[in-house]
């Protein structure tokens, strides 16, 4: 057998352009199905373990896969917001812990996710460089979103406008970085984090601008109405928060009316999780209570469905391919008649002969398929990265 | 020695017919056929290496029935026994001259490839003048050092025959010389018999015996003339052998 093997592999070495391309169309043959199954499953494993530890969120009603997408992975357009007294509405049922989310700007492209500080706890997320947030105006990065700017406590980011021809809503906010999260490699690692006041500011609903009263603002001032100053333009609005004009900052209006784009709740336990979502079960009440493990599970359905589709795409691209390898080892053995009669002459044995041959189509088989396995296992290792970065994008 | 007796043979399909009553090569002989194409010269080296199965009669070596063997046997008695060099060579281009020459060790385990055979392949090499090339592939290699390889590899296993189909057909002359020089010193120096199949007249005088297929050719009117004894050249090394049918006749039918 060891002059079988032996001859069998200097003519795959010698035709090694030719084996290269008969082990390559063997490996996908068999990593294409096993490969996409791999990473169909990772892919549903990374989609649900979140969704699986977020019991249940509020949001307005409308997509419940859109509320998920956005308050849990930060994408998605961000849906309808709903008034911030839905947060209040649940902190009140005495059944869970009411965390607001307002998900809607961005800065270079990361979300600025608005929150209370029990988001950091829930998450378990901590804050490896720096300190918490403490003021408004203040953010936390993520880990991923430090490395990549470069940025970290001390530096600043500025917010980014909705479009470029929202000249009159939301301006720019350059808010100090406070901290930097620990690597969470979650979707908190690609996100701003600030406290859900600083959302409403960057989004215009608090300011903060020079002193009214003072001489030097006077030239401004349009006219006085019950307490209320109107001014022109030329009055100086802040676009830092900073010690000095901390102050200044205020909000118009009731708070309570102000948005946010959802509400994570934490219920203690599984009876306080099924008294709330009853209360959401009126047709007329304006916000929908979602469990966002049931929402991923049939967001997969649909993948699952679609991976079916694939792999018998696959399967038949892999019948196609061995139809093809056979072809060219039927071929190849054409070829290599006078060869094999040469051997036969000489007086090589029919079983040598035949195991010579049989030895290389071996050979191709089983490089092909320990490639394939060897590719399986690098997918079950790395796929969730590359899935995770898929997801970021 | 080589004893064929009332020899028939035809392919499963054509014509040709191949009849020898009776013909002999002495032990340790040097004999060449010679005879237009066609006529059944390379098919007489195939029988007598056992490749090809007479539809009558006997091919003997050595005092064993050659034709009355299994295809296994045939095969192993073959590449123990007799060494085939051809007229293309028939190097496996995949394989380095030094493979080449060992790969008869490496397709019937009849033989044993060990230090041994791997030292004389080597001397062999050197011999024949081609033992700094035995890493290249047969493509790197002048038709002459090819046809050297293949002798290589006839003779490493010490054959007691050496069947040589047409060996200097693709070389030049000076090559062609040189090839049947190491044939020849190979068969005198181990007493191995040597037939070789050949077009070329100018190399006849090399071998001690001559037989032309002319001869068995049957005439319209189905008389066969006797071709005698063969022509003996140099009759110092093989007195008495009987080359072709005598009593009997050889007759040969397209």
């Amino acid at each position: 057998m060891r002059h079988t093997f032996y001859l069998a592999w200097r003519y795959l070495a010698y035709h090694r352009f030719k084996t290269a391309i008969l082990v390559t169309a063997i490996t996908l043959i068999f990593y294409l199905p096993t490969g996409l199954r791999v990473l169909v499953e990772q892919s549903s494993e990374q989609l649900t373990a979140r969704a699986v530890a977020t019991p249940l969120v509020v949001g307005a009603k409308g997509s419940p896969l859109e509320l998920v997408l956005n308050t849990l992975y930060f994408r998605a357009d961000y849906p309808t917001p709903m008034r911030h007294e839905q947060v209040t509405r649940v902190q009140e049922s005495g059944l869970a812990q009411a965390i607001p989310m307002y998900v809607r700007f961005h800065s270079q492209g990361y979300p600025i996710v608005g929150t209370g500080f029990d988001y950091f706890a829930y998450r378990g997320l901590r804050v490896v460089e720096g300190r918490q947030i403490a003021t408004l105006g203040e953010c936390l990065v993520g880990a991923r979103v430090a490395a990549s700017l470069g940025v970290g406590p001390g530096d600043a980011i500025i917010s980014s406008p909705e479009s470029v021809f929202d000249i009159a809503g939301v301006y720019p906010l350059k808010m100090p970085i406070a901290g930097v999260l620990a690597f969470a490699d979650s979707p908190d690692d690609d996100a701003i984090f600030v406290d859900v006041k600083t959302a409403w500011v960057i989004e215009g609903l608090g300011h903060g601008h020079m002193d009214m009263t003072t001489n030097e603002a006077q030239p401004g001032v349009l006219a006085v109405e019950e307490g209320n100053v109107v001014a022109n333009a030329s009055v100086m609005m802040y676009n830092e928060i900073t010690p000095d004009n901390i102050d200044s900052y205020h909000f118009h209006g009731d708070l309570s009316d102000f948005p946010v784009t959802a509400v994570l709740i934490v219920p203690p336990d599984h009876r306080s999780s099924t008294l709330l979502q009853g209360r959401y079960q009126r047709a007329e009440d304006v916000a929908q209570i979602v469990r966002p493990a049931g929402v991923m599970d049939e967001l997969l359905e649909t993948i699952l469905t679609v991976q079916r589709f694939v792999v018998a795409g696959a399967v038949i691209l892999g019948l196609a391919t061995l139809a093809s390898a056979s072809l060219v080892f039927m071929l190849s053995l054409r070829l290599r008649r006078r060869e094999i009669e040469t051997l036969f002459k000489i007086g090589g044995s029919r079983a040598s002969v035949g195991l010579v041959m049989a030895s290389e189509i071996i050979f191709v088989i089983a490089g092909g398929v320990a490639l394939a396995a060897l590719l399986t296992l690098v997918t079950q290792q790395f796929g969730a990265v590359v899935i995770r970065a898929l997801i970021r994008m | 020695m080589i004893r064929i007796s009332d020899l028939e043979f035809t392919y499963r399909e054509g014509t040709f017919r191949l009849r020898i009553p009776h013909l002999e090569i002495p032990e340790g002989s040097t004999s060449a056929f010679v005879g237009p194409s066609g006529s059944g010269k390379t098919t007489l080296l195939n029988l007598i290496a056992g490749i090809v199965l007479p539809k009558k009669g006997i091919v003997e070596m050595d005092g064993v029935e050659v034709s009355a063997m299994g295809d296994a046997q045939r095969r192993d008695y073959r590449i123990t026994h007799i060494g085939l060099v051809f007229q293309e060579f028939e190097l496996l281009e995949y394989l380095t001259v030094l493979d080449n020459i060992l790969l008869p060790y490496r397709i019937n385990t009849s033989l044993v490839l060990d230090r041994e055979v791997q030292a004389r392949a080597t001397a062999l090499a050197e011999q024949v003048g081609i033992a700094d090339k035995l890493t290249r592939y047969p493509k790197k290699l002048s038709q002459g050092e090819r046809q050297r390889v293949a002798v290589c590899r006839a003779v490493l296993p010490q054959p007691i025959m050496l069947l040589a189909d047409e060996p200097t057909g693709n070389l030049d002359p000076v090559n062609k010389w040189r090839v049947l020089d190491i044939l020849f010193d190979y068969a005198e120096r181990s007493g191995t018999t040597l037939v070789a199949v050949t077009h070329d007249h100018e190399v006849l005088e090399r071998f001690q015996r001559v037989l032309d297929f002319k001869d068995f050719q049957e005439y319209e009117d189905g008389e066969v003339p006797d071709p005698g004894a063969g022509r003996d050249i140099g009759d110092e090394a093989g007195a008495g052998g009987e080359v072709a049918g005598s009593g009997e006749s050889g007759s040969m039918a397209p």
